[in-house]
């Protein structure tokens, strides 16, 4: 009997954590979806027809459209540099002794500490002494702050797995040291560097303050183009709405797919 | 066990290392590189900036320095004080809410029974942690909308009158904090999890043999692997709440007045509104000086063991 209500309030306490933390992306879907009058029924209406007009309406201006290009150019940009820069720095962390190293380790991954707005100020004024602000190659190089930490952190943990005989052995037949690191520790890293590369992907495609500051016009990344429609006196609630969802949606599938590293990859080695 | 050593492994040839003396630099030199150009230097520079009068709106009077003058000027801002005090209220607010949330959701989640349901929420656990922060901030304007907000139907649901949320201070703060537990209650679930998963089964299920009271379960056998992940919810919370911009900047803008404003959005208003890059620059070194205080706590306290 009493097993039997415990399986009962274990059950509707799993059904309430679900309605938690799924409420608001579900409001967020259900509005997209629903045409003006419905959006600003009071109170909130649950039942309603379905419409896809906001989203024939944002696939149709060029300036969504161009936002997430941007924002997809950026991130995949700065994910495979953090990629080719962290990697080999990562396997010289996982693999070598050298003076000073625990110092260079917390120095990478405490830059993830770091408030954005802290850089934000110097690097608006350097960006616009070096006529940088407003392309994507600012935004690339100083999403490096926080992808480069993540993908160090990531791999050092990964390259330590890999057994180091594999490494004596092939130090024995001659192979030079970064031929190592390209036949072996690559190849057999790849699990490591994927996950790295989804974290860094999804921090980089929701960042909006830097976004903000260091870009105008040209370069108007997702984020950005759906904060700036939240000025005139009626909010277009359906297209925020539909932006929203269109920016959310994917990052949430790769999430999804990274979810038993989401831990790993946001205390960057509090708990193991 | 928490403590997430990392350096677990024995050093690979300490004898003979089989490698050059100069060869990891030549692996670290590009990584090291790139962030002393993208990181430290712009830190240099907003420290020399923080020393000058520097309004970009005023390029004609120059950027003479001016010594401690803009740290005197923070300093003595009441303003300033008001958006760290409020930083820290904001702090007080969330914590106590993401802990006790997130305990009982990993808890629900620790015991065995119900897969599906049980993994499903696991899952779902991510979706707040992956959305975009400027759309939860967007989220947070429809859901706290006076009108039409759906918040404010669910207090009819328990027969509390609504309110426009956005439009008083009290509100608002309560909107932007529950906006913050909504997205990180799972942050701290899936830390508490991982501690909860490092008990020993042995040890849990002869204490549940012993044992049918959880609250002695918990307190006797579960806490002392929860303490560690509080640890460090408690100090990578604090230093998010420092950086927290996007959702504030989206749902509020730090209005209405100050009431939601937390201090990046406060340094941002003085940068990139008020254009005063000195002073600007003086915040925000003074907020690097306070998170370089608690990245140095955390390393101390979960990197201890370490040379």
């Amino acid at each position: 009997m009493s097993m039997r209500f415990g399986r009962v309030i274990h059950f509707v306490g799993l059904i309430l954590v679900l309605a938690f933390t799924l409420f608001p992306f579900f409001w967020m879907v259900t509005s997209s979806l629903k045409d003006q009058s419905d959006l600003l029924a009071s109170p909130p209406v649950w039942l309603f027809t379905p419409t896809l007009d906001h989203y024939r309406e944002i696939f149709e201006d060029p300036k969504i459209i161009s936002s997430v290009m941007h924002s997809l150019i950026i991130a995949t940009s700065t994910t495979l540099l953090a990629i080719v820069l962290g990697a080999p720095a990562a396997y010289a962390l996982a693999r070598f002794e050298f003076r000073g190293k625990s110092d260079l380790w917390f120095w990478f991954i405490s830059n993830r500490m770091i408030s954005p707005i802290v850089l934000a100020l110097p690097v608006y004024l350097l960006a616009q002494t070096l006529g940088l602000l407003d392309t994507h190659l600012v935004l690339i190089l100083i999403y490096l702050t926080f992808n480069l930490p993540i993908v160090v952190w990531i791999c050092t943990d990964q390259f330590r797995s890999i057994p180091s005989e594999l490494e004596q052995a092939a130090r024995l037949d001659g192979a030079s040291q970064f031929l190592i690191f390209w036949r072996i520790y690559l190849p057999l890293g790849v699990p490591g560097i994927a996950v790295s590369a989804i974290f860094s992907f999804i921090f980089s495609w929701n960042e909006l303050l830097y976004a903000l500051v260091l870009t105008r016009r040209a370069v108007q990344t997702a984020p950005v183009a759906a904060t700036s429609f939240m000025s005139g006196y009626e909010l277009p609630w359906g297209k925020i709405m539909a932006t929203g969802t269109v920016i959310v949606l994917p990052v949430t599938i790769f999430a999804l797919l990274v979810s038993r590293h989401m831990v790993r990859g946001l205390t960057m080695g509090a708990t193991k | 066990m928490s403590a997430a050593s990392p350096t677990p492994s024995k050093p690979a040839g300490r004898l003979n290392p089989g490698y050059g003396r100069w060869t990891p630099a030549l692996f670290l030199a590009p990584a090291v590189l790139a962030l002393l150009v993208i990181g430290i230097y712009p830190t240099i520079f907003a420290l020399v900036t923080s020393f000058r009068r520097y309004n970009i709106t005023r390029p004609r009077d120059g950027f003479p320095f001016i010594g401690i003058e803009n740290y005197q000027k923070v300093l003595s801002d009441q303003t300033f004080w008001d958006t760290l005090g409020l930083t820290f209220r904001f702090f007080l607010t969330v914590m106590p809410f993401q802990i006790f949330l997130g305990i009982v959701i990993a808890l629900l989640l620790h015991k065995p029974g119900l897969g599906l349901v049980r993994t499903l929420a696991r899952v779902s656990l991510v979706v707040p942690l992956a959305t975009t922060y400027a759309v939860v901030g967007l989220i947070g304007r429809l859901v706290f909308n006076g009108n039409f907000g759906v918040a404010n139907q669910m207090l009819g649901w328990f027969g509390i009158p609504g309110f426009d949320w956005l439009a008083t201070t009290n509100g608002a703060f309560a909107a932007i904090a529950i906006m913050d537990i909504w997205q990180w209650t799972p942050f701290c679930a899936l830390i508490f999890l991982a501690g909860l998963s490092m008990v020993p089964v042995e040890v849990e299920e002869a204490a549940r043999l012993e044992t049918s009271s959880k609250v002695a379960l918990l307190r006797h056998v579960q806490l002392p692997y929860l303490l560690p992940g509080l640890t460090a919810v408690l100090i990578l919370r604090s230093a998010d709440v420092l950086k927290l911009f996007d959702m504030i900047f989206t749902m509020t803008r730090g209005g209405p007045g100050t009431a939601t404003e937390l201090i990046s959005i406060y340094i941002q208003r003085v940068g990139f509104r008020v254009f005063d890059m000195g002073t600007a620059s003086a915040q925000a070194i003074l907020l690097l000086i306070l998170t370089i205080m608690l990245s140095r706590l955390y390393i101390r306290v979960f990197y201890r063991e370490i040379q």
